[in-house]
């Protein structure tokens, strides 16, 4: 079959590889229909993700029909069309009797490397490092799907694939960012991030009765989405005006309640912060760059919570803890449990409440890959959201 | 999961100077340390010291024993308990002793002086050999024939199993082998005894015979191997309720390492280390109480390194037949 492979930094290919087989009784294996590029498989692709080796397949966020189907398996049937979450999770640890799928206790074959690096070890991810697993991702025309009967859920009739896609990682995402912010009536919520996992924060804060939402990016292109599709209150572009004084004057001197930082490791930023901590990653002296982190801590209200979905990978640098501690911060963070929020986000999309498919700017097919990512990484095109169908 | 891999204490009791090796052993890396930060800093003042020409040649000699006695220093002090660090400090002292043999001999010298550091430096070779060999015999078999030093490692794993149901699973040593991933078989001979083969490095295996020492139903399983084994060894495993529910297993071994402890160094450069064998072990354990099965990936699934994904069917020999049993195994529970 044909996969997307990572072959080292800025460098994914697509190649012949073996068809996936059945190796655990509760296996799947699908036919991909789609298949999306994530802005956390930027994090593999500018290679900050520890743990990757030359010729793994990529992609975790992925749908399809079921071609054949383990012994042990009781919910799927070979034709049955699924989107699958991202995270692999058992089902029977103690993590995922607590709805915690993305910290199964089960799914990483590989876990000692994650203990290493992370003390305990996470579920494991597709196509996501050696670290999270090894399993190869859905970048490609078949994928094994290990715990069929506990993370994939079966797509109604009549829905479309691009409707449906994103239930297997940023509608979900940013559904948990937004979640995570406990939020009340009246509330006000930045978002530090217009990207698809930002854009879903973003929607999904108003589906959980934020009052006023505020983005956050530096491309004209996304804020103008935020304004038009995920319908924000105001957008702030930090290449224009300082972050923190623009927040305090939209809400007049308190802060948002609560804040979300859905861009990760790989900030960008116009300050000297920022010239700093890009001289400390590339010497290795830190993995991440966390300057919307910093920001995000900084600008909350007294009290109020900060929401991490943006991806880290290992350790940050002048991370302002006297703020968070001082002022009674609370910091909620994870790789979403996506299979705890399928379900009813499955019945918002029925219900007509959100169409998912607003983040898609581009559809491609599986063999242009390559282009997808050069394209996603660069901005090109004003490119938001990559669909690779096969 | 917690984990602690420690040595045995030294056993015996001593006196004097050697009641306490340890110290006696961080005392002489500070001691290798300043020597080399001296060799390094100070060459013409150290030449002149001990007696030898100030010239170039002597001058990169003394540069290079400075490099090596500070290296020296900082392996004794980083594992001040283990005998290895100190034994390649008498390596050092013996190197030091015959280039100042030569010296001795050499016309441009200062008899005298080079004599006395001579003196010196066997001083210190006798203090090493010493403390090395107390070091080593801290960690040695004891005089029963049990396992006392080589490898001691305990881990712990919590499961959502109920505490009979893991004991009783442990207790039939038969399925040791379906998540120790070193175990090839354990046949059991008696209501005491088994017979276990391990896989050990460059293909070989070992072979013993086990008996159960201490056994406590729903609380703890102990066994050791029997005289004539080819790697001696003991271990226990305790069932203990996890304060949340579930069952709190915490494993002990002992073995001494085939080949000696050279072999299990060298073993732990290519990355066998003992405690993290016995944490994916563990994990496995819990994989086969909790699911019934091993879980798999496309990267773990083939022996040795291979990327994340899908293997040719010939990579993975006994994944359709394990998938067959473990189907057939679901049906009969």
């Amino acid at each position: 079959m044909k996969a997307v492979c990572w072959e080292g930094k800025k460098n994914v290919r697509v190649e012949e590889v073996p068809d996936p087989k059945i190796l655990n009784t509760q296996d799947v294996i699908l036919r991909v229909t789609s298949t999306a590029i994530c802005g956390s498989d930027l994090h593999l692709y500018n290679g900050f993700v520890p743990g990757m080796e030359r010729g793994d397949v990529v992609g975790h966020e992925f749908m399809g029909e079921v071609m054949e189907v383990g012994p042990a398996v009781r919910n799927l049937k070979t034709g049955d069309r699924v989107v699958v979450p991202f995270p692999i999770a058992c089902g029977e640890c103690a993590m995922c009797r607590q709805d915690l799928f993305s910290v199964c206790e089960n799914s990483n074959p590989n876990g000692w490397m994650a203990e290493k690096l992370w003390g305990h070890s996470p579920a494991g991810i597709f196509g996501y490092s050696h670290l999270l697993g090894g399993f190869a991702g859905g970048q490609a025309e078949y994928v094994r799907v290990p715990f069929a009967d506990v993370g994939p859920i079966k797509v109604p009739d009549g829905m479309p694939d691009e409707q449906a896609l994103f239930l297997s990682d940023i509608f979900p995402t940013g559904y948990m960012g937004a979640d995570m912010c406990n939020i009340k009536p009246g509330d006000v919520i930045a978002v530090w991030g217009a990207g698809p996992v930002g854009l879903f924060a973003m929607a999904s804060a108003y589906l959980l009765g934020a009052e006023r939402v505020i983005a956050i990016d530096r491309f004209p292109y996304r804020l103008q989405m935020a304004r038009e599709r995920a319908r924000v209150w105001e957008t702030i572009n930090y290449e224009e005006a300082s972050v923190l004084e623009r927040l305090n004057e939209l809400t007049g001197g308190r802060g948002p309640d609560a804040c979300i930082d859905a861009v990760g490791m790989e900030a960008h930023g116009p300050t000297a912060m920022y010239a700093y901590d890009r001289a400390k990653q590339a010497l290795m002296l830190e993995t991440d760059r966390p300057i919307a982190l910093r920001e995000a801590v900084q600008a909350c209200r007294n009290g109020g919570t900060v929401s991490v979905i943006g991806v880290y990978g290992g350790f940050i640098d002048k991370f302002p803890m006297g703020s968070l501690m001082n002022r009674s911060l609370t910091i909620r963070t994870g790789q979403c449990h996506v299979q705890r929020y399928m379900r009813p986000l499955l019945e918002r999309i029925q219900r007509g409440e959100i169409d998912p498919s607003f983040v898609i700017t581009h559809r491609l097919r599986l063999e242009d890959a390559p282009r997808g990512y050069d394209m996603f990484l660069h901005k090109r095109d004003n490119c938001e959201k990559v669909v690779l169908t096969t | 999961m917690t984990t602690a891999t420690h040595r045995t204490d030294p056993g015996g009791t001593s006196q004097g100077l050697f009641e306490d090796p340890e110290r006696v052993a961080r005392g002489l890396g500070w001691f290798s340390i300043g020597l080399g930060l001296a060799e390094l800093g100070a060459p013409r003042g150290l030449a002149r010291m001990i007696g030898v020409n100030d010239d170039d040649d002597n001058r990169n000699t003394l540069f290079a024993l400075g490099l090596r006695e500070i290296a020296s220093g900082v392996a004794v002090l980083a594992r001040p308990r283990s005998a290895l660090p100190m034994w390649n400090r008498v390596g050092g002292d013996i190197m030091d002793l015959a280039l100042l043999g030569r010296a001795l001999r050499a016309d441009s010298s200062e008899r005298n002086r080079v004599a006395a550091a001579t003196a010196a430096v066997i001083g210190v070779t006798v203090l090493d050999a010493l403390t090395a060999q107390k070091l080593h015999a801290g960690t040695r078999d004891g005089a029963d024939g049990k396992p006392h030093g080589g490898i001691h490692v305990t881990r712990a794993i919590t499961l959502t199993r109920p505490r009979e149901e893991v004991y009783w699973f442990w207790h039939d040593f038969e399925n040791l082998p379906r998540f120790m991933e070193h175990l090839e078989s354990v046949r059991v001979l008696d209501q005491n005894r088994s017979h276990w083969t391990a896989r050990a490095p460059a293909g070989t295996t070992v072979e013993w015979d086990a008996e159960i020492t201490d056994d406590r139903p729903n609380e703890l399983i102990a066994w050791r191997s029997l005289p004539g084994a080819d790697v001696s060894n003991m271990g226990s495993v305790r069932f203990l309720d996890a304060p949340g529910g579930g069952t709190e297993v915490r494993v002990e071994l002992r073995y001494d390492p085939p080949g000696g402890k050279m072999a299990a160094a060298i073993a732990k450069l290519f990355g066998e280390e003992p405690s993290l064998q016995l944490s994916s072990d563990l994990r496995r354990f819990k994989q086969v109480m909790e699911l019934g099965e091993v879980v798999r990936s496309d990267a773990t699934v083939t022996h040795g390194p291979h990327p994340a994904r899908p293997p040719e069917l010939d990579e993975i020999p006994d994944a359709p037949r394990a998938i067959e049993q473990e189907a057939l195994e679901g049906a009969i529970r």
